[in-house]
């Protein structure tokens, strides 16, 4: 249904390109003043603007764990260009301010991308010199809404981040994937994290009886010892990963590091076409 | 041969066109809400757990927000879009009270909650929204909305995963709806009473519903928020 009363009783336009804007046009094939043309949608150039319909070099799981006085992240080192182990020594971990640690899973262009954004605003912040700096939840805040518009403008940044740190002495752990989502928790992971690591994070949460009863050095055995199962199920992460802890005296982002692993067993493996 | 007309391109090989995937802006985060009205409170009930398909995201992210001492919001459905609305709701209940030196009321809030989600209704938010409060008169009141901002004051309202088994429980039991009985209105502790009993069921059949609840009753005094646990598994 052509709603433009103008158009009424004429022969259909669609076809016919009334004013040769060819190539210019950014209808061709539509009726002018149609609903596409005025909603902004197609190029000058004739052709229709595209949108990231998919990752396209991407990062795998992100662990995020709150401990006692801090919390402590983790995420590999590759960044996989589908089956490719395409870079190996990517930094997934950002730090964004004195506090507060971004973590990222999901498209790494994206993610520079919003590395480049949450810099930006870091430093509009400083040069304000106005003695606030911007703490974890501003961050997560800012974070969300960015995610949000470009969901809602159909085009979507493709990835889930996880923010920690620590603000006026609380912790502060969330995430935020692709469709705007926000949720926080006393333990997140990502990707394939959310199947394999969230379980063993939930379980050594409740037996312990909630992350005041985690100390420093357990929450790093317990994100070790979620990287090697998620090394050793993920075929798309890498036995070397680094840890970013959040505590009242700050950000520490460790060098890459990696775990010890046992493949003896996989002599015995029959099956899967061995 | 088949018959042309002049102009008429015909293809006899099959044309390449690229699949082409569209984003879906929409994801079901779960979770169940619920409110009754009494004679002179309200009582708005929601469980805590949000989810992503079969995974659980956390176990504790409210749905419900104290607007003001006489309004409490819950919503369910696309977090995303509830967290917005929510938010969008509160600021222009701060600019109504800059511009009018008072607080918006609950009808108030219910009519302009209405208009909010028809605005976005070629693009809606995916929400479904309770509204709980008392009214002028002081009577308890509950507005429920569908996405795009159809609304009705009702006596008592389940939205929400769990709304297919919660209200036809309500129905049966705060509506009295096929009983013999006399209809009357509960009193508070009838109304908590049938609204833990409402979510313990619940929890037992939805996955999506769980981890904890929040309840809001509100009175003249104000609105008293109280929390209980539920299953987590």
């Amino acid at each position: 249904m052509d709603h433009f009363p103008t158009n009424w009783g004429n022969p259909r336009s669609e076809d016919v390109d009334n004013y040769n804007t060819y190539p210019v046009a950014s209808h061709i094939g539509k009726a002018p003043h149609s609903v596409t043309q005025i909603a902004g949608f197609g190029h000058a150039a004739g052709h229709p603007s595209t949108h990231t319909q998919q990752p396209v070099v991407t990062g795998t799981s992100v662990l995020g764990l709150k401990f006692k006085g801090g919390v402590i992240m983790a995420a590999d080192n590759l960044a996989s260009y589908g089956s490719l182990a395409r870079f190996r020594d990517v930094e997934r971990l950002h730090k964004v301010a004195d506090f507060t640690v971004l973590g990222a899973s999901g498209d790494m262009s994206d993610y520079q991308y919003v590395k480049h954004l949450l810099d930006t605003q870091m430093i509009r912040e400083y040069n304000a010199d106005d003695g606030n700096t911007l703490e974890t939840p501003n961050i997560y805040e800012y974070l969300w809404r960015v995610m949000y518009n470009r969901r809602s403008k159909m085009n979507p940044l493709w990835n889930t981040f996880v923010l920690g740190g620590i603000s006026q002495g609380k912790s502060f752990l969330g995430a935020i994937d692709l469709k705007g989502t926000p949720y926080q928790a006393p333990s997140i992971a990502t990707g394939f994290g959310s199947h394999l690591a969230q379980p063993i994070l939930r379980k050594e949460l409740e037996t312990r009886g909630g992350e005041e009863n985690i100390t420093e050095e357990d929450a790093v055995k317990i994100l070790k010892d979620c990287m090697k199962v998620l090394f050793y199920r993920d075929a798309r992460s890498m036995n070397k990963f680094q840890l970013a802890k959040i505590t009242e005296q700050g950000v520490t982002i460790s060098e890459p590091l990696s775990v010890e692993t046992e493949w003896a067993f996989a002599e015995k493996i029959r099956g899967y076409g061995a | 041969m088949f018959s042309t007309y002049p102009g008429q391109v015909i293809v006899d090989h099959p044309v390449k066109v690229p699949i082409e995937h569209r984003f879906d802006p929409y994801v079901d985060n779960g979770g169940t809400l619920l409110s009754i009205a009494g004679k002179d409170f309200c009582v708005v009930a929601a469980d805590t757990r949000q989810s992503e398909g079969y995974s659980i995201n956390s176990r504790y992210v409210p749905k419900s927000v104290k607007l003001s001492e006489k309004t409490v919001i819950s919503m369910g459905g696309c977090y995303a879009d509830c967290l917005t609305l929510t938010k969008r709701i509160q600021q222009n209940m701060e600019w109504y009270r800059h511009a009018h030196g008072k607080t918006m009321s609950t009808a108030a809030v219910a009519q302009m909650l209405s208009i909010m989600l028809y605005q976005k209704r070629f693009f809606p938010f995916y929400s479904w929204c309770i509204l709980g409060g008392l009214d002028e008169e002081g009577k308890g009141a509950v507005y429920t909305y569908d996405p795009v901002g159809s609304y009705e004051r009702e006596v008592c309202r389940c939205a929400g995963s769990a709304s297919s088994l919660i209200q036809p429980f309500l129905d049966n039991q705060i509506g009295f709806k096929n009983q013999e009985s006399e209809r009357q209105t509960l009193a508070l502790d009838e109304v908590l009473r049938i609204t833990k009993d409402s979510f313990t069921s619940a929890t037992e059949r939805d996955i999506y519903t769980g981890d904890y609840l929040e309840i809001f009753v509100i009175t003249s005094d104000g609105v008293q928020l109280t929390k209980m646990d539920l299953k987590k598994d």
